[in-house]
């Protein structure tokens, strides 16, 4: 009884039950259909033509598509502590970049090509420096014009697949070249996405426990006065969650665009600001800003993830699918959701009364 | 119901959850008076006016109108107009992108036999309406067109056109300068000598004196006393809405010592901060403990807020140590050796879902920088000195502060501020709230860091804690620094020196 009410003082408690929820549906339907129940949980080696011996399984599969949603939920996490508010242009952000950096390694109006015209470490860092450049204009509108976060950001939300398009000359770049298509496919057995992930979020947990920032956000949003008060630069600290934000969604661009090795403008990201958002809160995170935990996002996203790969499993159609992901996702937000959660603890406080009694 | 009577409430109470806000009240309107109703923050005004104006319910006590049998109890400020009580407060309510006529008739405009609005008759009555109210305005033009004080008084003529019988003014001139305000006064006496009651609330004690004829004293909750303008001077009002009676004040002898010798700490000249203090200058030496005096609302606060750069000074010039300091925000004055503790707990003060522990490491942080992180052991370290130091009872350091009683939260704060070994530090109410015990150790521990040849600026509402503690007072009043008290500090003297003025 003691270690169950520790387990579920855990603040991961909800966003992994959430998880394994969707996880057991995968197993239930397997074994109900027949199929080896453990099958979800298998990883095996195979080998493609392609790509050589790589790992493939259903978690395989779920981890690298995730990736993306990932990578936008650290930056988003951050962005909602900070300033309560949300960063609607992550979709649209991750597109543009993708378009500048292809438009980069292909060179202008090219709209195919396997060579590529600057080396791939430029592409890149051009991607990455759109990314802080759309950061940077998100943070100026809100940390220092006092724009409210959906507005500020919704300029970009809608313009920059626009512009993304403007710098392709209108055209789908294909970047058909094996070092690029690399950030998208695999390194070795394991898909680079994942390590990518990987890496961002090592990174940015070293930089949480090794500087105060984590702290600064964090005391931001609960109070901006009062942390003004006590020597921190709250405008500061609220833009650069939006340029951290702007830098992620960059990261994500590059690696959406490597797995299509193309800049689809108009398909790039979309849609994905809200899974990332979706994630935020799906992991435990207050909307209204305040403290936050990035693990909690980070499983969000996979079991947004989870959902998905769940559903295409189950045989519903991908045009069907968002009514059962709504329903899903109803059903963990109303689990974690402050009434509920009270209405359980009522209910197993009677509970304990009655067995008192008895 | 006595005689040229307009209202009166007679034993109004009223809780807010925790709190005694209204406490058998009464209150009395007379036909052609302006009544000041005066209070500090908090004493009751406002939630007395909202009690007439149907905005809060009251629980006990009786409302008489006037022409109207029986008690009246009003739901909504609708209720309110509809027996005749209308309220202009400090800020406008009227649409600045209609004309002067519209926002006159706006919700009851005059229609034609084909049910259109006749414009044409309420653009003549509107300016008939203004003439007689010697205000002058074109009244087809945009309200935004006009001054604030203009467009304060369309508010007041729209209620007074609205046939009201009693007129409540809720801080009208806060925003208003001299002359404008004079503007205002000229058409308060006109309604006056119209019949209209007239009730006026202000925290400006000068205008009292100078347009009102009589005075309700409210504090903390409870009803003080109502007096005749001539029998209360400024000093007995002070003293009333302070609740000290000055005759059987105790005096309190305080040791003196010669701080002109000391090196200067603070020097600040003509800093000022548009709208809520005056260009003041102020030395501070080391080891001086300096008081603020004045009544809530006179600008002590922003004075300090003005030095410590929450507000930034848009003029003058600051000396701390004797080298020239800019400071645009807090971490400036903190990176200076400054510190303050503000007024507001709950809203500048402490991180309310952050534990006791990150609270009162916070600024030391925030000085230290963000990537010289002070290691765990180096932060409980120090939150267990603190919290051992201060005694702020938590059960444990991991605690959310918002947990702990309003008190220990205010220590925590206090211990933020120890925490960074300030050279100078601004204590802005540091013992509201906070009971008998916990006030008499803070006292002792501001003459302790004064001893240790720091300096401290000292804000309360008390004055016997500032007498306690002080070496000199500054005297604030409506924003403005008139005057300093060094020697014969004494509750007369420091009061006298508030309320200002002859009497």
């Amino acid at each position: 009884m003691k270690t169950w009410n520790k387990i579920k003082s855990w603040p991961l408690f909800l966003p992994v039950l959430a998880l394994l929820l969707v996880m057991a549906v995968n197993i239930i339907h397997d074994a109900a259909t027949g199929v080896n129940p453990l099958s979800f949980f298998m990883i095996s080696l195979r080998n493609t033509t392609t790509n050589g011996t790589i790992l493939y399984g259903r978690i395989i599969d779920i981890i690298n598509r995730g990736s993306e949603v990932a990578i936008l939920a650290i930056g988003m996490t951050l962005v909602v502590s900070a300033s309560a508010g949300t960063d609607i242009s992550v979709g649209s952000v991750m597109s543009l970049c993708a378009s500048f950096m292809c438009m980069m390694l292909a060179g202008y109006g090219v709209s195919s090509t396997t060579t590529l015209a600057v080396p791939l470490v430029i592409g890149l860092l051009c991607a990455m420096v759109m990314g802080l450049v759309c950061g940077a204009f998100n943070g100026t509108l809100v940390a220092h014009l006092s724009i409210q976060p959906m507005v500020a950001t919704l300029i970009l939300y809608s313009a920059a697949r626009a512009i993304g398009l403007l710098l392709c000359n209108d055209l789908i770049v294909y970047v058909r070249n094996p070092s690029f298509a690399f950030i998208g496919a695999f390194l070795g057995p394991i898909p680079t996405p994942i390590i990518i992930t990987a890496i961002c979020i090592i990174v940015v947990s070293l930089v949480l426990k090794k500087t105060a920032l984590g702290m600064y956000i964090q005391s931001v949003g609960i109070n901006a006065r009062a942390s003004r008060i006590a020597g921190l630069n709250s405008k500061l600290l609220i833009f650069l969650a939006y340029l951290l934000c702007g830098l992620f969604a960059s990261i994500a661009g590059i690696v959406a665009s490597s797995r299509i090795t193309s800049a689809d403008s108009n398909n790039i990201g979309l849609y994905l600001e809200m899974d990332a958002i979706l994630s935020v809160a799906l992991g435990g995170n207050s909307l209204g800003g305040g403290k936050f935990n990035l693990a909690g996002s980070i499983v969000g996203a996979y079991t947004i993830q989870a959902i998905t790969t769940t559903l295409y499993a189950l045989g519903v159609s991908s045009i069907q699918a968002p009514v059962y992901k709504a329903i899903i996702v109803i059903i963990i937000v109303v689990i974690e959701a402050p009434p509920f959660k009270d209405f359980l603890r009522k209910q197993s406080a009677a509970r304990a009364a009655k067995g008192v009694r008895a | 119901m006595e005689e040229n009577v307009v209202l009166t409430a007679r034993g109004i109470s009223m809780t807010f959850p925790g709190v005694k806000a209204l406490d058998n009240v009464d209150f009395t309107l007379r036909k052609g008076e302006i009544h000041a109703l005066m209070g500090e923050n908090g004493a009751g005004k406002s939630t007395l006016i909202k009690c007439l104006t149907g905005i809060n319910d009251f629980e006990t006590g009786e409302i008489h109108i006037d022409g109207i049998d029986g008690p009246v109890k009003n739901h909504s400020t609708r209720d309110a107009q509809n027996v005749g009580i209308s309220t202009v407060y400090q800020e406008v309510n009227l649409c600045p992108n209609l004309s002067v006529a519209e926002n006159l008739f706006i919700g009851r405009e005059p229609l034609t036999k084909l049910h259109t609005i006749d414009r044409q008759s309420y653009n003549k009555r509107s300016q008939k309406i203004m003439d007689e109210l010697g205000i002058s305005v074109d009244v087809t033009q945009n309200l935004e067109n006009y001054s604030l004080a203009i467009q304060q008084m369309v508010a007041i003529a729209r209620a007074v056109d609205m046939e009201c019988k009693v007129l409540i003014l809720d801080e009208p001139t806060s925003s208003l300068d001299d002359e404008e305000v004079e503007k205002l006064f000229t058409l308060m006496r006109k309604l006056r000598d119209n019949g209209v009651g007239i009730i006026f609330v202000t925290h400006f004690l000068e205008q009292v004196y100078a347009v009102c004829d009589r005075i309700t004293v409210l504090r903390n909750g409870s009803f003080v006393g109502e007096y005749p303008i001539a029998d209360l001077p400024r000093v007995k009002l002070v003293a009333a809405m302070m609740g000290k009676d000055l005759d059987d004040l105790a005096e309190i002898k305080k040791e003196q010592k010669d701080f002109s010798k000391e090196p200067m700490e603070i020097a600040a000249k003509g800093l000022s901060h548009a709208g809520t203090v005056k260009p003041f200058d102020l030395d501070i030496h080391k080891g001086e403990v300096v008081g603020i005096g004045g009544l809530l609302g006179s600008g002590r606060s922003e004075l300090a807020r003005c030095i410590y750069g929450a507000d930034k000074a848009q003029t003058g010039t600051l000396e701390v140590n004797g080298e020239q300091v800019k400071i645009n925000q807090p971490i400036d004055a903190m990176n200076k050796g400054m510190g303050m503790l503000p007024d507001d707990r709950k809203a500048e003060g402490i991180i309310a879902d952050l534990s006791v522990r990150e609270n009162i490491i916070l600024a030391l942080q925030a000085k230290r920088g963000m990537f010289r992180q002070l290691s765990r052991a180096q932060q409980e370290e120090i939150a267990d000195r603190y919290i051992d130091l201060v005694q702020i009872k938590t059960a444990s350091k991991e605690t959310l502060v918002k947990q702990l009683s309003g008190g220990n939260q205010q220590k925590v704060i206090l211990a933020r501020w120890l925490a960074t070994d300030p050279d100078f530090l601004i204590l802005d109410e540091p013992t509201r709230g906070i009971d008998i015990g916990t006030k008499s150790e803070i006292q002792k521990l501001i003459v302790k860091l004064a001893g240790e040849g720091k300096s401290v600026l000292f804000i309360s509402s008390e004055i016997e804690e500032m007498l306690r503690t002080c070496n000199r007072m500054v005297i604030m009043r409506d924003g403005q620094k008139v005057g300093e008290l060094d020697h014969e500090l004494s509750q007369q003297s420091v009061m006298k020196a508030i309320a200002g003025g002859e009497s």
